[in-house]
């Protein structure tokens, strides 16, 4: 009896075990580890996307401003190098588990907010350019872009907190050791704000 | 009976794995709450300008399906107008939530700024030039002259304009405007849960026991799926809320 009732019940036993095993693997968090990674991946290529706008609206602010202060040769020099040494750095989705590599990124990123702030700051002493349409809705679209640099960095810090917090917290350690070795932790940006700051104006 | 032991054992533990899933850490901001279109937190507005103003912006919703906001605050709580705009934004889940087309107009009368805060959707149409334009010349005037209604009015009728300018190109818009944001929305929290703890209740029942007496808790489990789908759904005409839009730090701001 007990051999018989086995028998008829095993393939409906199995017929419960495979969802049930599949819902407890999704329930354990086995996909948790790539959809973090997706997420941080698109946060990251947002973050690209933003510095890309404001690295394309630099040329243009460079000339505009010349008119007005060819005199400030030495800072507008700056800028533009800055934006050269920025824009030769080579980034891609893999940039984010490479320290060496984002660390370059970042340090040209922040060369770059820096001279950028400095221009900003010298336009304070002509009027003329101050008060030039141009001028304004180019300083407008550049204060939007570090707001949306600002934004997009502040996302993608969180989107990879969380995915190098599954890689390193159970269970995702486990998953990480067995199934994704291949997952290494994602940099995250470190450079301190005082290099971003912009310098005092002095009259 | 070692066996059917572990099972459960295993079961439960993942089981609980579900319950620890992670949380967005939560900012320490304060947000107020949505209470309407307008949400006058510092008290600039009399009550006619409140009412005249929400009109106008569910006229804007009915025709262009964007949602524009108006938020006075008491205090930005320390941090920027900028900082505070987006996740106030995100909070509230202004405009719909696949086309992002919220906007926001604060005033922080304490902190003397202002600002328009644009959805991603939108940053398009209201560009961080058009929205300084707004506010240097629409907003700030009357603001300086302490005429904060006066401000609030000018510049929503001008952000308005702009909205219903470029909607005027996109006539699929108002026909939309019926479409239900989604069906897996509308379905209460309890209900899911309760359904998925006992839908794996039973398969680890069956598993273990693999009786007959399982086929007919199947189809009972079936059957209540089937009928709390169905009847699931929310009154949402009475009140107004997000739609679920996004923010990304698009607009511009400027102080008095």
């Amino acid at each position: 009896m007990p051999g018989s009732h086995s028998r008829t019940s095993l393939p409906f036993r199995i017929a419960f075990l495979v969802p049930l095993l599949c819902l407890l693997l999704t329930g354990c968090g086995f996909n948790n580890i790539p959809t973090y990674e997706e997420q941080a991946k698109a946060k990251w290529s947002d973050v690209l996307n933003q510095y890309q706008r404001r690295s394309d609206l630099i040329p243009n602010l460079v000339e505009t401003v010349k008119g007005f202060a060819k005199q400030e040769s030495g800072v507008l020099e700056a800028v533009t190098s800055a934006r050269a040494a920025a824009t030769s750095v080579k980034v891609d989705a893999s940039t984010i588990t490479d320290p060496e590599t984002f660390k370059k990124f970042q340090e040209a990123q922040a060369q770059l907010s820096g001279s950028l702030g400095r221009l900003l700051a010298i336009t304070e002493n002509y009027p003329n350019l101050k008060s030039n349409q141009n001028f304004l809705a180019l300083q407008s679209q550049l204060e939007g872009t570090e707001n949306r640099i600002a934004v997009a960095r502040r996302d993608y810090i969180e989107a990879v907190r969380v995915y190098n917090t599954e890689l390193k917290t159970f269970p995702g350690s486990v998953w990480a050791r067995i199934f994704y070795t291949s997952n290494k932790p994602m940099e995250e940006f470190t450079v301190a704000d005082s290099v971003k700051t912009v310098p005092a104006v002095k009259f | 009976m070692i066996h059917r032991a572990v099972v459960t054992l295993v079961a439960w533990l993942c089981l609980t794995c579900v319950g620890v899933a992670q949380t967005p850490a939560t900012t320490s901001l304060t947000f107020p709450t949505l209470t309407g279109r307008v949400v006058d937190e510092a008290g600039l507005l009399s009550a006619g300008d409140r009412a005249s103003l929400t009109t106008s912006l569910a006229d804007l919703e009915a025709r262009t399906m964007d949602q524009l906001v108006i938020v006075t605050l008491k205090s930005l709580q320390g941090t920027t107008i900028e900082d505070y705009g987006y996740q106030l934004g995100r909070q509230w889940g202004i405009g719909q939530k696949v086309k992002d087309n919220g906007v926001l107009l604060i005033v922080a009368p304490t902190e003397r700024k202002v600002r328009i805060e644009v959805g991603y959707g939108l940053e398009g149409t209201l560009t961080d030039a058009m929205t300084k334009v707004i506010i240097e010349n629409a907003i700030l005037p009357s603001f300086k002259a302490g005429d904060f209604a006066g401000g609030i009015k000018n510049g929503t009728g001008q952000i308005i304009q702009l909205l219903v300018g470029d909607a005027g190109s996109v006539p699929t818009a108002a026909t939309k405007t019926a479409t239900p944001a989604g069906s897996s929305a509308d379905t209460p929290v309890w209900l899911v849960i309760l359904l998925g703890v006992g839908g794996v209740g039973v398969l680890i029942f069956c598993a273990v026991t693999g009786g007959a007496a399982c086929r007919g808790i199947i189809q009972i489990l079936f059957l209540l799926a089937l009928s709390g789908r169905g009847g699931s759904s929310r009154d949402r005409s009475s009140s107004f809320s997000g739609g679920g839009g996004s923010f990304g730090g698009g607009g511009s701001s400027g102080s008095w």
